[in-house]
């Protein structure tokens, strides 16, 4: 970035949140001209000019929180998933040694683990397409009930969104208790317990899970849909498109993105499900049948005190979540540039589109009186 | 609302009956998404007798606060309440705090390397929390920070921090640039403004951000288990709520009491700051 030679047109770098496209963004010069000696001038980004740090400073709190609870224990966790460490050496007994990919062998070796991985896959699989399924659904639903229906499903979801992890667990154990659950008695099943078998208990646990987290895609979904703006499905109306068309043609290049997010943090939250399976199989289930990665990692480390062999675990689901990120930083490059070709209208709902033309107009003629001024 | 009427529009075309179905859906899913918090308060009112029943019915009788008073009175509950207000409420004020400095510096500043470090808060996102926990051990117990409140406190504070910022980008964002030259003509310092003409201004984005915080927190339920070892008197809610489950009979009236107690604060906030919440999402989303 070079510094211009007329202090009066400051470089591009200038103006912070300057989205291409916003109204205001090709009058900013002259608007920024009379401040230019204050604060403007620190934010001139790198260089030698004083207050070039003024970021930095603003991001020391966070990146030293971050390099210390987050950044540091990636490293500890990689660092130790290579030593021999178990009791004897936490508590001193014996020295550390280096194992180097002993721990990994192990683990690559053992028929549990990949019986584990498969389970926690396909589990996690399992609860995203039905939490996409219910949310989206849901979200449809919304957008063609009454008032009293749309609070009331609202409201409900915000309820299942709200309970906590553990509490979403035992109230659910409750309900499908085999001895004084609803569930049973109404399904006339007699004191069938779900926790019993494999899949009865992965099936329990889904449930669970999809109750408390199709809330987050019923509602982005919900807003996104919302955001579509009216003119667009009142002229797909009037232009003869059939419901199939308009949400075709109309609202689902519209939700891609939103639909991207969710997907993605999805499998991201459903991967690491650990409250749910710790409380409500005891701990990973009857010889450890439902067991996923998490669980695993941590019955190795803290139940048998294999702390090398459950950090190699923990590298193992780091890196899977890693490459799931990236495939979403992908995803969401690529919208992005798809998104600078496109209309801004068609984002923005129309709200907002009169709100920044109310504030370019604004802006327009506080520039105009400073000009005056000026003069 | 230009959304709805022109919904109005599409529905038009429809059948009534249809429309009149949808309702009924609606009604339909929100009773049974509602149900298990309605069980669960129910359980909890209900006298012992009647959880213990094997003919278990959607309503009670005798409403009764007998299975609270135990939950108070048994397991030093009211000192796992207390602990997980600390804790959660710490990790609320000052996660807050933090991304919101740091989203101003990634949004109202440029400077080399933003971008990348923009990338890095994403990343730091997904890194899953629990991988975490063996090495976040070792080192809550060579700062001797195991069995105390610290010990549950920093990791969601590094935990939170990343999607705070990022959810808060928007809100700084939609500060007007002109509001703040405006500011500096008028004479204001850095911090001046930073403090008392921005911080007011994006304070509904932090509490919207905060419920993330407060939630992370408030369920944990590794940390609690995996630091807190030893010293019972700094255990957090999710833990006491598992004194319950006996390996003979679990007291069933005990758990769903302890867990409405548990859930309520988080309804409540939850509640109070959902109109700001979906809004917040849907900025953090187009962004």
């Amino acid at each position: 970035m070079t510094q211009p030679a007329d202090a009066l047109t400051p470089p591009p770098a200038v103006a912070p949140g300057a989205a291409p496209g916003r109204p205001d963004g090709a009058r900013r010069p002259g608007r920024r001209a009379p401040a230019a000696g204050r604060g403007p001038s620190a934010r001139r980004g790198p260089g030698t000019r004083p207050g070039a740090w003024t970021p930095w400073l603003y991001l020391a709190p966070a990146l030293v929180v971050l390099a210390g609870l987050l950044v540091y224990p990636v490293y500890e966790l990689g660092l130790i998933s290579f030593l021999d460490y178990t009791q004897a050496q936490v508590s001193g007994g014996r020295p550390t040694s280096f194992r180097g990919l002993g721990n990994y062998a192990d683990l690559f070796g053992d028929g549990q683990f990949w019986q584990v991985l498969v389970a926690t896959v396909l589990f996690a699989a399992a609860c995203v397409v039905c939490t996409l399924l219910v949310g989206c659904a849901f979200a449809v639903l919304l957008t063609r009930v009454r008032a009293v229906p749309r609070l009331a499903l609202m409201l409900a979801a915000l309820g299942a969104w709200a309970t906590p992890a553990v509490t979403g667990s035992t109230v659910w154990m409750f309900l499908f208790d085999p001895d004084f659950g609803p569930v049973d008695k109404v399904l006339g099943l007699g004191d069938h317990s779900w926790t019993y078998g494999r899949y009865s208990a992965f099936t329990l646990v889904l449930l669970e899970v999809v109750w408390c987290s199709f809330p987050f895609v019923m509602v982005t979904v919900y807003a996104g849909i919302r955001a579509v703006p009216g003119e667009i499905l009142e002229a797909a109306a009037l232009d003869g498109a059939s419901q199939w068309r308009t949400w075709r043609s109309v609202l689902a290049p519209v939700l891609r993105p939103i639909l991207v997010v969710v997907t993605i943090q999805s499998v991201i939250w459903d991967f690491k499900v650990f409250t749910q399976i710790y409380v409500m199989t005891g701990g990973g289930g009857i010889a450890g049948q439902n067991l996923v990665l998490n669980v695993y990692a941590y019955q190795k480390a803290f139940a048998s005190s294999q702390y090398g062999l459950g950090s190699a675990i923990g590298v193992v689901m780091l890196l899977i979540l890693l490459a799931v990120t990236l495939i979403y930083l992908r995803l969401l490059r690529r919208q992005e540039g798809r998104e600078e070709t496109r209309q801004e209208t068609r984002q923005g709902s129309r709200q907002e589109i009169r709100q920044e033309t109310r504030q370019g107009i604004r802006q327009k003629s506080r520039q105009d009186i400073r000009r005056g001024e000026e003069r | 609302m230009s959304a709805v009427n022109a919904m109005h529009g599409v529905r038009r075309i429809l059948r009534q009956p249809w429309r009149l179905a949808a309702d009924a859906t609606a009604l339909l899913a929100a009773a049974v998404v509602a149900f298990p918090l309605y069980w669960m308060v129910l359980s909890a009112l209900k006298p012992a007798g009647e959880i213990e029943s094997t003919r278990p019915r959607p309503w009670t009788s005798a409403p009764s606060l007998d299975s609270f008073r135990r939950v108070f009175e048994q397991h030093d509950f009211g000192r796992y309440f207390l602990n997980s207000c600390v804790v959660a409420g710490s990790v609320v004020v000052l996660s807050a705090l933090i991304a919101f400095l740091a989203a101003t510096a990634v949004t109202r500043f440029r400077f080399r390397f933003r971008t990348t470090l923009l990338v890095m808060f994403l990343i730091a996102q997904m890194v899953p929390v629990e991988a975490l926990t063996i090495p976040l051990f070792f080192l809550m117990r060579d700062f001797g920070q195991l069995n105390t409140l610290g010990s549950l406190i920093l990791p969601h504070l590094a935990f939170s921090l990343p999607f705070a910022i990022w959810m808060l980008r928007g809100f700084v964002k939609a500060v007007p640039d002109a509001l703040e030259e405006a500011a500096y003509i008028d004479g204001a310092s850095r911090a001046r403004f930073l403090w008392r003409i921005l911080f007011p201004l994006v304070l509904p984005g932090l509490v919207a951000t905060s419920v993330f915080s407060f939630i992370s927190a408030w369920n944990d339920f590794l940390f609690a288990k995996s630091f807190i070892i030893s010293d019972t008197s700094q255990s957090t809610l999710p833990m006491a709520l598992l004194v319950f489950f006996k390996p003979d009979e679990n007291d069933w009236g005990g758990i769903m009491a302890a867990s409405t107690v548990m859930t309520l604060p988080v309804l409540v906030f939850f509640v109070l700051v959902q109109r700001r919440l979906v809004s917040g999402l849907g900025g953090a989303v187009k962004d």
